[in-house]
């Protein structure tokens, strides 16, 4: 086994990579009923790897059920093409052998398990019967090398559920990794931060994803300017606008969605 | 380096003295009928080391291991009244079938007539029994409280089953009056002690494939099935296999004890394997500690040998002395005995009054206003994730 890398060279860019075949998730026409309210209507996103989007919206605009839908935690209709491969319509564990990982808003990492444990777990779905029978002798490269990307090596051997809350989700974000996730699905990572893990939580991201397909769900305008390399703005299940910071904020639609007005902030 | 090396030489100086206990001291100083005794306790504790697996570590709360001790179990007695009637008979008919049946040998008997075919069967139907039952419960995604009542109305329905079978199982008085044991004579006394060394063996072999799996990748998958199961689907795991897997191993495990329990106990009837058994194998399970490896062990052969010694002292006293002490330890200590040490030892070390340690990274309330800009219209909620996440740190 080859030692694995799991960070990149350089930062993620608007448009993601510009060379060779990058992968992509095309989200076409997507659209989640509950009980008659379409929650997510008719969606279209493109993400190309090595592209950092960040997904806004106000609240009920339908983020999470798109990336619940995405991993197909709730049916869908419509159509999620991962680089060639049809992932709607497969059962949850399916699609995240496909290389599709996601975080969760509140951080769920098991908890009476330790930091390793969590991690070398997320490892190892692929692992054969013979493996996993056998006790955990020695920690993979991958395994460590995510410890040190997360910033929690020090760490490897404390229970998870004693972690601070940045900690979790770093946690969880190292779980991706190792998971081998081509797909990364962040829902609100910052959510209950510190300013400091903020900042350590963007670095992260900066680092991470200029060779991964990377879609963040988040709130913070101030957080989304400073890491985002592109945006889609969701609402009422629709995607609004899509660009840079600077383009979707000059949008009139958005301004009019945010603030119930029609543009006519200065600007 | 010193921890490892104590946890290695602790746990096979452990199992040494397990072993030297049960096959060297108990037969040595124990009167026949008492041996016998702790050869049937044995037999439940080789079923809690299962229930040990599945429930504590797996979290299904398995109701219905009866099912799996009366498969195992009537399929050893099946075997045995057919070399019974065999060797005294001569007639290879069962004496209970001449006179409540026909005084034909049922065609789905005719198997257990041979050893070999009784001994794989007796791992491989509770196994198999098991894994379609699995299957088709957890890939349902049938769990908690649902599958807990599912599993006990399958062991009702195996009671009834069995009683009214009375020309082929016997009915309610069950299979027994065996003679002997794979060509070995039951009245013999030494015979009677190489029953019990037999589950002495079985039961510390299914510990040590129990400590395995709790030590393994596989039982750390399991754990975290139990705690987060959607969350092991993200994972890109089927939590339904892993959750299969162990059902199994339990089911097998009592289908084992269930084929040791009826030479040593000379008798299975379905008042050994309906509902009101298979609750009891949960009891010492729940009193001993079900997420431990030796919890569910010792508090099976403590449950049962108070029962016997206080159910004939006290014959009314003890169902309810029963139903009490499952209150108190679900109630009070829900990690069961065995966690009785860790509360004393956490008790120490946090005197009264002392300052509880608290993380320097413990997330700041962190009320900065939201940026007066256009796309700030909802501050996201920190204040509930801090107060979500502040009980842990103070718990400690």
């Amino acid at each position: 086994m080859s030692t694995p890398t799991l960070l990149p060279e350089g930062e993620p860019q608007a448009g993601g990579l510009r060379r060779g075949r990058p992968k992509y998730l095309e989200v076409r026409d997507l659209s989640v009923s509950f009980d008659g309210f379409r929650a997510v209507d008719g969606v279209n996103l493109d993400v190309i790897q090595g592209d950092l989007r960040f997904l806004i919206g106000p609240n009920g605009a339908g983020k999470t059920t798109v990336i619940d839908a995405i991993t197909g935690l709730v049916p869908a209709t419509g159509s999620v093409n991962h680089t060639g491969t049809e992932i709607l319509g497969r059962k949850v564990h399916q699609i995240a052998r496909l290389g599709v990982g996601r975080t969760f808003q509140t951080a769920s990492v098991f908890e009476n398990l330790s930091v390793l444990q969590n991690l070398d777990i997320a490892a190892g779905s692929g692992r054969g019967p013979l493996q996993m029978l056998r006790r955990r002798k020695s920690i993979e490269p991958a395994v460590e090398e995510a410890l040190e990307i997360i910033g929690l090596e020090g760490a490897a051997g404390k229970q998870a559920g004693i972690l601070a809350h940045g900690q979790k989700q770093w946690l969880e974000i190292g779980m991706l990794l190792v998971q081998n996730s081509d797909v990364l699905l962040l829902d609100e990572p910052i959510a209950g931060m510190s300013q400091d893990e903020r900042e350590e939580t963007g670095a992260l991201l900066r680092r991470i994803a200029a060779s991964r397909i990377t879609l963040v769900i988040e709130h913070d305008m101030d957080f989304v300017r400073e890491f985002a390399t592109s945006v889609s703005v969701l609402a009422a299940g629709k995607v609004l606008s899509e660009g840079s910071v600077a383009q979707v904020q000059a949008d009139p639609k958005v301004q009019e969605v945010y603030l119930g007005t029609s543009g006519t902030e200065g600007h | 380096m010193k921890t490892l090396l104590r946890g290695r030489w602790g746990t096979a100086a452990g199992f040494l003295l397990g072993a030297a206990l049960l096959l060297g001291v108990a037969p040595a100083v124990l009167p026949a009928f008492n041996l016998g005794l702790l050869g049937k306790f044995l037999c439940f504790a080789i079923v809690a080391v299962g229930i040990g697996l599945a429930w504590g570590r797996g979290g299904m709360l398995t109701l219905g291991q009866g099912v799996f001790f009366g498969l195992g179990a009537y399929i050893m007695a099946m075997h045995m009244k057919l070399a019974d009637a065999s060797l005294f008979g001569g007639s290879g008919v069962p004496d209970f079938m001449s006179l409540y049946g026909s005084g034909q040998v049922p065609g789905w008997w005719e198997p257990f007539r041979s050893p070999a075919v009784t001994l794989l069967a007796v791992v491989l139907v509770p196994g198999l029994v098991a894994l379609v039952l699995g299957l088709a419960i957890f890939k349902r995604r049938v769990k908690g409280a649902y599958f807990a009542i599912l599993s006990q109305a399958l062991a009702a329905a195996f009671a009834v089953f069995l009683i009214g079978q009375q020309a082929t199982t016997g009915g309610s008085n069950g299979l027994n009056g065996f003679r002997s044991f794979f060509g070995f004579d039951l009245k013999d006394p030494n015979n009677k002690v190489m029953l019990y060394m037999i589950a002495a063996v079985v039961l510390l072999l299914s510990l040590a494939l129990a400590r395995q799996l709790m030590h393994s990748r596989f039982g750390e998958l399991l754990v975290a099935v139990r705690d987060q199961e959607e969350r092991v689907r993200f994972l890109g795991y089927d939590p339904a296999t892993v959750k299969t897997v162990i059902y199994v191993v339990a089911a097998v495990l009592a289908g084992v004890a269930g084929a040791l329990f009826v030479p040593l106990v000379g008798i299975i009837s379905p008042a050994d394997v309906g509902v009101i058994p298979s609750i009891a194998f949960l009891i010492g399970v729940a009193i001993g500690g079900r997420a431990t490896l030796l919890g569910p062990v010792l508090g099976a052969v403590g449950v049962a040998a108070a029962q016997s010694s206080l159910s004939s002292t006290f014959p009314s006293f003890w169902v309810y002395f029963q139903g009490l002490l499952f209150v108190l330890v679900i109630g009070f200590m829900p990690g069961g005995l065995a966690s009785l040490p860790a509360l004393v030892r956490l008790r120490r070390r946090t005197p009264a009054g002392a300052p509880q340690p608290k993380a320097a990274t413990a997330p700041a309330p962190d009320q900065s206003p939201p940026a007066p800009e256009a796309l700030s219209p909802e501050t996201p909620k920190p204040g509930v994730q801090d107060r979500a996440a502040a009980p842990e740190e103070v718990s400690r």
